[in-house]
């Protein structure tokens, strides 16, 4: 009884020791180099896999952080300067700093704004409505308010209004790491600069008709009248198809152009209130302001 | 026993409360808006400008390049504007605005009755013929005919087949123009089978439409190849492959088009038009549209001008009633709901369908209970269950895989779902993506 347990141990314990020497062998024969710097470049990223990259995932990067030479077209927006300069470091390369982003949205047409000309009973997915028909207002370009951008968000950043029936984007959480304007079946959102104090100043319209056309299905849509871009004294504003766009790399937070807008499209948010010439209607719209 | 095609089908009541009810040509409206693009393929090139008067049946825009058609101005007037207006889809399109003041034919248009029997013209002249015309696939797909009518090389054409199937509920605007005009029909379909090269022509009817049978029937005897064919009343028994099926056995490959199989198909209200064009003349400026629904007084026949609006359409079929939920162009399985009624009619415009209150609801969806009917239902043989969670996770490939490109968007899996799922909105978003990602592919 004994010496079967004995044999029994031994046989085993022999057979171990064969199999450990045998996958030793087979382990160095096989053995794959992997930088130990991908592992600390990885440790380094937020880990949100989010893919704002452009990569599938945080590992992704940084194998490619790790692989190539520069830092040309790699950049974490969720880590931002912060976490590229610890890579950096890691890596032993110079940092490159980009400016921080956040997303707004470019259409105001909140229910008051914008009324309702036909009623959707469909599902309650923006790719779909858009699908089907210009959605439940006369704008052919503005936002159905499903909350497809809402639920792409990893990072709990947005919601959409109940009053308004839009989305809002929450300035300290929004990563910029770019889902939301990827499900936006509209192209409605934007990644622009981040000013500090979340300073924002933005054509808050993507309607490109022509301004009577614009203005009957909304009252805040650009109609094009090219007032703001004739004020702008940084070249910041473009006209293209009847509606204005702010370049944010160029503008300067003058305020010069949002006064100017006949429609109130032109949005300024987080600055302080202009006592004397702004009447209350007028600019400021407290109903795309964040909440947070 | 009927034949018709054997996976899957749907039997949605029928309600052709239209049916019996004559072609009644529908006055020539005061405005009309031409859309620039009725068909499938490119937009079409307007060549007419602000303040130019334009004759009932001549060209005011130019297709552009293979796959598009020619459009001809269905009144006599004035073009007042060239503007975006809001068509079927629910977006601006470009349209030409006439003012119609008389309705004067335009040049050699040929507009008597009469049954013009001789072909005169040979195979290309044909083809060439219906291209001019501006005729394309008048079931609701909006195929340009010319297109299908030339058979690429390598393959050749067995039989034609013409679709009088009408399966969608509701329309009857088939049924209304082969009870009306079986002889010109036969007539189209010599032009059709000249132009194709073949010797046998077979017209599908499902079997609701007794008279309709009868009567083709009795012309088709005095034409050689051509027979008639009752088809069990099932959805979607028109659809061209469930058509090919039923009739022929012949199966279309995934991805291939029906003369991959030797067939070329074509609806009846299509014939007539070939028919008109070839024989008369005529350009495609008018159709037959059904205007229906259980509230409306007068369900009617009408033969429209193209761009008439739709809302003068209801208005003529006794107007809008309270419980009105929804307009549809289009059938209620297939149609698509307008977003307002003063959309203009074109070349696809097979029907204007009033839905009630509560014809026109959905439903609240539910979690599926996996009973697998949507499977079972599906007449290309997918599995709508699979492919709508598939599409809402974006599994591209994998919806690649499972070959929701052969989806025909028929809607039967919708239809039939206990849990009232949308399954063909996720299906049709995924199709639209997957096919994004198979055109860019090509491009490559």
């Amino acid at each position: 009884m004994v010496t079967t347990i004995i044999y029994t141990i031994l046989s085993l314990s022999l057979l171990g020791a064969v199999a450990a020497v045998v996958l030793y062998f087979v382990a160095q024969r096989f053995k794959v180099f992997e930088d130990p710097r991908i592992d600390q470049v990885e440790a380094e990223l937020p880990a949100a896999n989010c893919g704002g990259c452009g990569f599938a995932g945080c590992r992704n990067l940084a194998e490619t952080l790790v692989k190539s030479e520069s830092f040309d077209g790699l950049f974490c927006p969720v880590g931002g300067n912060t976490v590229m300069a610890r890579i950096a470091e890691v890596l032993g390369r110079q940092a490159v700093t980009q400016d921080a982003k956040i997303a707004v949205l470019k259409c105001n047409g909140t229910c008051e704004y914008r009324p309702r000309t036909s009623i959707y009973d469909g599902t309650a997915s923006c790719a779909i409505a858009s699908a089907l028909y210009s959605g439940e207002t006369g704008c052919n370009y503005g936002c159905h308010g499903f909350g497809d951008c809402v639920e792409a968000c990893l990072f709990d950043a947005m919601y959409i209004d109940e009053t308004t029936g839009l989305p809002v984007i929450s300035d300290e959480k929004c990563t910029a790491c770019g889902a939301c304007v990827k499900a936006c079946p509209r192209n409605l959102i934007e990644l622009r600069k981040k000013w500090k104090g979340n300073k924002k100043i933005y054509v808050a319209c993507s309607n490109e008709d022509k301004g009577g056309i614009a203005r009957k299905s909304c009252s805040v849509a650009c109609i094009g009248c090219s007032k703001c871009v004739k004020v702008c004294t940084f070249d910041a504003i473009t006209l293209e198809n009847n509606l204005a766009y702010i370049d944010s790399d160029k503008c300067r937070l003058c305020r010069k152009c949002a006064p100017e807008c006949p429609t109130n499209s032109i949005i300024e948010i987080g600055f302080p209130q202009k006592k004397e010439k702004i009447p209350e209607t007028a600019g400021n719209n407290p109903l795309t302001v964040n909440k947070d | 026993m009927f034949k018709t095609f054997h996976k899957g089908g749907v039997h949605p009541p029928e309600n052709k409360l239209s049916a019996g009810r004559p072609v009644e040509p529908f006055p020539v409206p005061a405005t009309v808006a031409i859309l620039l693009s009725q068909h499938m393929g490119a937009p079409a090139k307007a060549i007419v400008e602000k303040g130019a008067a334009v004759k009932t049946g001549q060209l005011i825009a130019k297709g552009e390049g293979f796959l598009s058609g020619n459009i001809h101005s269905s009144v006599t007037g004035k073009v007042s504007r060239i503007e975006a207006v809001t068509d079927a889809s629910g977006y601006k399109r470009q349209a030409v605005f006439i003012e119609a003041v008389a309705d004067e034919w335009f040049d050699d248009i040929n507009t008597d009755t009469l049954l013009d029997k001789e072909i005169k013209l040979n195979a290309a002249e044909i083809i060439n013929k219906i291209n001019e015309s501006g005729i394309v696939g008048l079931g609701g797909a909006t195929f340009p005919s010319h297109v299908k009518l030339s058979v690429p090389r390598g393959k050749k054409a067995d039989f034609l087949i013409v679709n009088g199937v009408e399966c969608e509920p509701y329309l009857t605007a088939d049924h209304a123009l082969m009870l009306e005009k079986p002889g010109e029909i036969m007539v189209g379909i010599e032009i059709l089978k000249k132009a194709l090269g073949v010797t046998q022509a077979h017209i599908g009817i499902e079997a609701n439409k007794p008279d309709a049978i009868a009567l083709m029937q009795k012309f088709a005897s005095e034409y050689t190849g051509v027979k008639v064919h009752p088809l069990k009343v099932k959805y979607p028994q028109g659809g061209e492959k469930q058509l090919i099926k039923a009739i022929t056995g012949r199966e279309v490959p995934s991805g291939g088009l029906p003369v991959d199989v030797g067939v070329v198909a074509f609806n009846v209200g299509t014939v007539f038009a070939v028919y008109e064009a070839v024989q008369k003349n005529k350009p495609l400026i008018e159709r037959v549209v059904t205007v229906t629904g259980k509230n409306i007084k007068n369900p009617a026949n009408f033969r429209v001008r193209l761009g008439t609006p739709v809302a003068g359409l209801i208005e003529a079929a006794g107007g809008l009633s309270e419980n009105t939920g929804k307009i549809i162009m289009g059938g209620p399985m297939m149609g698509k709901a307008l977003a307002i009624a003063d959309i203009p009619v074109v070349k696809g415009t097979s029907g204007i369908l009033l839905l009630q209150d509560d014809e026109a609801s959905r439903n609240k969806p539910q979690p599926c209970v996996r009973c697998g009917k949507c499977v079972a239902v599906c007449p290309m043989g997918l599995e709508p269950y699979l492919l709508m969670p598939l599409s809402q996770k974006n599994e591209f490939d994998r919806l690649e895989s499972e070959h929701i490109m052969d989806c025909m968007e028929c809607g039967s899996c919708s239809y039939i779902c206990p849990s009232a799922r949308p399954l063909l909105d996720f299906v049709r978003s995924g199709k639209n993506n997957v096919g994004k990602i198979i055109r860019s592919r090509k491009k490559q």
